[in-house]
């Protein structure tokens, strides 16, 4: 799929290995944390047919096209009753590109694989002060849900 | 939850103006279709237009008419105006000298309060309209 907002050019498709120091950067760069380890690890279960899926936003750059967005997420199910559900665990896009509509397609996108996966809602955990996240999701529709996140220090 | 008369009435006053930000209505208007006062809600619409969120327009078929950024203002922007939600909790790290119950009381409040106000913070005028649409779809 391309797309053109606000003069801007870019495609949405599945990741590749090949994506994955792009992806680790641009994490760094929105996140603040590096966490290659982690990233590795997404990749290998991904490739090894465990499920989940990574979709980036692409930039056309002459042959070296650029990551300005990426959104990861998996369907999982019966965890204390709830049935197949997609969950989102990390949506990325650069500040440069922001509001034009990268984080909506990306959303769009990883919604209608988790449908085909058999899905029909779609859940993800935002922290209470992540005003940006938090807003992004509410204009997507979503809402407090049936469960609430607990947590201790152990 | 509750919120003040006033606070209902301006989230009323401002969703009703955004929805149609080409559009001016004048404050009875808005108190009919609300089945509110006219008074109190002419004093509320004072209140947000010196917030910024909407303005008055003068003349034959004057009222107000919607002026901030439906995409950027967010219901907390608007309640703030009228009250400061929540209760006197400090946070819990600030807590000292309390009998051991009312400092676990506090701890649940203050989780309360910290979950009504994201929820407020993180839902923009337009994103409530768009939940209208959303609804009516349906």
């Amino acid at each position: 799929m391309t797309t053109s907002q606000s003069k801007l050019e870019f495609h949405l498709r599945p990741a590749q290995t090949n994506d994955l120091e792009q992806i680790i950067k641009l994490d760094k760069q929105v996140s603040g944390i590096e966490k290659d380890d982690y990233w590795r690890e997404r990749f290998t279960e991904l490739h090894a047919g465990l499920g989940g899926h990574i979709f980036i936003a692409e930039k056309p750059n002459g042959l070296s096209p650029v990551i300005i967005g990426f959104i990861v997420g998996e369907v999982r199910a019966w965890e204390f009753g709830s049935r197949p559900c997609g969950w989102i665990f990390a949506l990325a896009v650069d500040p440069e590109f922001r509001v034009r509509g990268i984080g909506e397609q990306l959303f769009t996108q990883i919604c209608g694989a988790f449908k085909r996966n058999g899905a029909t809602s779609v859940r993800t955990m935002v922290a209470r002060k992540d005003q940006l996240n938090m807003s992004f999701f509410r204009a997507q529709g979503m809402m407090g849900g049936p469960f609430i996140e607990l947590e201790k220090s152990i | 939850m509750k919120l003040q008369k006033a606070t209902q009435f301006g989230l009323y006053a401002v969703l009703e103006l955004a929805r149609d930000p080409q559009s001016q209505k004048s404050a009875v208007d808005i108190a009919k279709k609300y089945g509110i006062s006219s008074n109190h809600l002419a004093k509320v619409l004072r209140d947000l237009g010196r917030a910024g969120f909407v303005e008055s327009v003068r003349g034959a078929g004057g009222g107000y008419r919607f002026s901030g950024n439906s995409k950027r203002v967010t219901l907390m922007d608007v309640i703030s105006i009228f009250e400061e939600l929540g209760s006197d909790v400090s946070s819990p790290d600030n807590i000292t000298q309390r009998v051991d119950i009312e400092d676990a009381l506090l701890s649940v409040l203050f989780e309360i309060d910290e979950i009504t106000q994201a929820t407020f913070s993180s839902i923009t005028l337009d994103t409530l309209l768009k939940t209208i649409y959303w609804r009516g779809q349906k």
